[in-house]
């Protein structure tokens, strides 16, 4: 044994590392296979910069750039029983959900926070596909109702980003109920009249399709993301046929009228903030990093939300399909590119 | 009769009692009687103690026992003027899907519930009882109805799933599924259910998001079948006895847990041995539910269901 070795090494390599090692963190795209520069991909939000593949993205870093300065406070989500049915796989329960409480940092595979985004009001959860799959549990169902009363109490609209395999089987019977108690969290914002948004990143599976994430006021989903009830292994073992290319993936289910939108990750914040708006009968964002707009504009923007009957929105809506927001309400006509490249930083000011 | 596989056994001797009473009746000069009189009494104790303490995965075998009555023999048996309301006005009629209007004790209600069909025929006519989201669209449909009119809803749930189809995906089986969860939750009339055989996953919560929810006494309801989960979970399939047993999905666990309001008790030796008074116990047990909700007005119903998931799971099996 030598002193270098033992000593100066690990030393020397501790102190490189602390520096180096977000640096030079490689990650590999899991569709492509190119090599990504961590630090490039994080702020790329987890897409792949050579093929454009979406990578899971945890919903911590998802608010961080959801909301305005990466600024949010998170809602209280009440504890459920830590293992109700004292359930026995070949591992016990809380000790998977220990690993995943330490492989992950976070208590449960459901994040719910309040904050503002690009200066509207809004109410957010993200389901946390590492954390166990994002399986659906008391907790996640907690974690949904305590959003949902949230946004009732602050009047805000709800946004939900779904992500899991399905239920959480060691919850076995109390997973299924989350199905029915999810949807009295949604009835409670349709009653409220408050906007419900969901996004379905990859993968939604099994009972969350089949309850939350498939009743929002508008569904959208980000590309290429596997949606569905039955997973594709299940249905190629019960008809013992080949399924179709990009079966159940987000643009077939667009195709088959199941979604409202496919987006792109980084295009994501500026459409929810343009939609968002147009449901809660608020002027359109005014970007702060951008040159002031028309007052002549804004003035007539300001107008309109007011000025129109409500039997005349929907047709504006239909009308305008797919093609999005920048129009003569938006003063900053062409903002979207730019702000869709840097999208952690877009949309500052409130209104 | 059709004997599971744990009832082996009991077949043997249920066999050897018919054959001497066979050769007996062939053989005047024969008695038997006594013989076949102890044969019974030792099938009978058999069968009492089979069926004391049935493990969950034997629950499973005897929810899924092909000579239990299902969703058609209950219609038949306890409702009155039973008229078929078929089609989701949108794609097709599922016939995995009974439903139309009824009466039970002479009061106009709702009937659906899912129908595994009895026969080859007549369970590939049924899709082995797995709704596809036409099915539940039509039941979305006959619960908007019976909401519109003040009619009470009863449904009965035997499913082993909803049905893992490429046109099924396709259709939205999901949106389908959580729709018709979502009306069971809106719908300002009594909602009864019953779970009378398998109780498979979201396609029997989309039926069973209910005011009052009862099960037969050896019925399951669970989140995922016990080889589905074995195979997940032990990677291994053939461990359906441990993920049965892990999974709490009898009707006393889920008692316990307070996903149900009740247990009917079956016949001895399960539904299957004595059909008519399994029905008659159902029928029963509804009457008493729909019973315990008069009196109750729309808001109150509606708030009533809320509350009820709202709180469930709180307290574990303790309940
Ligand atoms: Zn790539």
């Amino acid at each position: 044994m030598n002193w270098i070795s033992n000593f100066v090494r690990p030393k020397i390599n501790s102190l490189f590392s602390r520096r180096e090692v977000p640096e030079n963190l490689w990650s590999k795209c899991d569709d492509c296979g190119t090599m990504l520069f961590h630090r490039e991909l994080s702020e790329n939000l987890n897409v792949c910069t050579s093929c454009g593949h979406h990578m899971a993205l945890p919903p911590r870093e998802r608010f961080a750039a959801l909301f305005d300065g990466g600024i949010f406070t998170e809602i209280k989500v009440p504890r459920p029983l830590a293992d109700p049915l004292h359930f026995r796989d070949q591992k016990k329960y809380p000790d998977r959900m220990r690993a995943a409480q330490k492989a992950t940092n976070e208590a449960e595979a459901m994040l719910a926070a309040e904050g503002e985004m690009g200066g509207t009001p809004i109410v957010a959860a993200a389901q946390d596909f590492r954390f166990m799959g994002g399986s659906m549990g008391m907790y996640v169902g907690n974690a949904i109702i305590a959003a949902a009363e949230r946004a009732v109490k602050l009047g805000r609209p709800l946004i939900l980003f779904s992500a899991a395999g399905g239920a959480r089987m060691q919850e076995g019977i109390l997973s299924l109920m989350q199905m029915p108690r999810s949807t009295v969290a949604v009835e409670m914002l349709k009653e409220a009249g408050l906007p419900y948004i969901v996004v379905l990143t990859h993968p939604t599976t099994g009972g969350v399709t089949a309850s939350y994430a498939m009743l929002g006021d508008v569904q959208i989903a980000e590309p290429n993301a596997l949606i569905c009830f039955a997973g594709p292994r299940v249905i190629e073992q019960t008809i013992r046929e080949k399924l179709p290319e990009g079966f159940q993936r987000a643009e077939y289910l667009l195709d088959h009228g199941m979604l409202d939108r496919v987006t792109h990750r980084l295009e994501l914040r500026d459409e929810l903030i343009t939609i968002t708006r147009m449901l809660m009968n608020q002027p359109p964002a005014v970007r702060g990093t951008l040159p002031a707009p028309d007052p002549a504009a804004l003035a007539e923007a300001a107008v309109t939300p007011v000025a129109a009957d409500a039997a005349v929105a929907p047709d504006q809506g239909e009308s305008r399909g797919g093609k999005a927001a920048p129009d003569a309400r938006t003063p900053e006509k062409g903002k979207k590119d730019e702000a869709g490249a840097k999208p952690a930083k877009s949309a500052g000011s409130g209104k | 009769m059709h004997y599971l596989e744990f009832e082996k056994p009991l077949a043997e001797i249920e066999g050897k009692a018919s054959e001497l009473r066979a050769m007996a009746a062939a053989n005047k000069e024969m008695d038997v009687s006594a013989e076949a009189a102890a044969l019974d009494k030792k099938s009978a104790d058999m069968l009492r103690d089979l069926y004391k303490d049935l493990s969950p995965w034997r629950k499973c075998l005897v929810a899924r026992h092909p000579d239990r009555p299902h969703c058609k023999d209950y219609i038949e048996a306890l409702f009155t003027e039973y008229t078929p309301l078929a089609g989701d006005r949108n794609f097709a009629d599922d016939h995995a899907v009974m439903g139309g209007l009824a009466r039970l004790d002479d009061r106009p209600v709702m009937v659906i519930g899912q129908e595994k069909g009895f026969d080859t025929k007549t369970r590939i006519e049924r899709n082995f009882g797995m709704a596809r989201p036409e099915g539940y669209r039509k039941a979305i449909r006959l619960m908007e109805l019976a909401d519109r009119f003040n009619i009470p809803v009863v449904t009965l749930v035997d499913t082993p799933g909803a049905y893992p189809g490429k046109g099924a995906e396709e259709r939205g089986q999901s949106e389908a599924i959580a729709r018709a969860t979502q009306k069971c939750l809106q719908i300002g009339v009594p909602l009864v259910s019953v779970i009378i055989g398998e109780g498979g996953s979201g396609g029997a919560v989309a039926f069973a998001t209910a005011n009052r929810l009862a099960m037969l006494e050896h019925s399951v309801y669970s989140v995922i079948s016990p080889e589905g989960c074995a195979s997940i979970l032990w990677k291994d399939a053939e461990k359906m006895r441990e993920a049965a047993e892990s999974l709490r999905l009898t009707a006393q666990d889920l008692r316990k847990l307070g996903v149900i309001d009740r247990i009917i008790d079956e016949p001895l030796g399960g539904a299957q041995r004595d059909r008519a008074a399994a029905i008659e116990a159902v029928g029963r047990t509804l009457s008493a539910m729909l019973k315990e909700l008069d009196g109750k007005d729309r808001a109150g119903l509606i708030a009533h269901r809320r509350q009820k998931f709202l709180d469930m799971g709180s307290t574990g099996l303790a309940a």
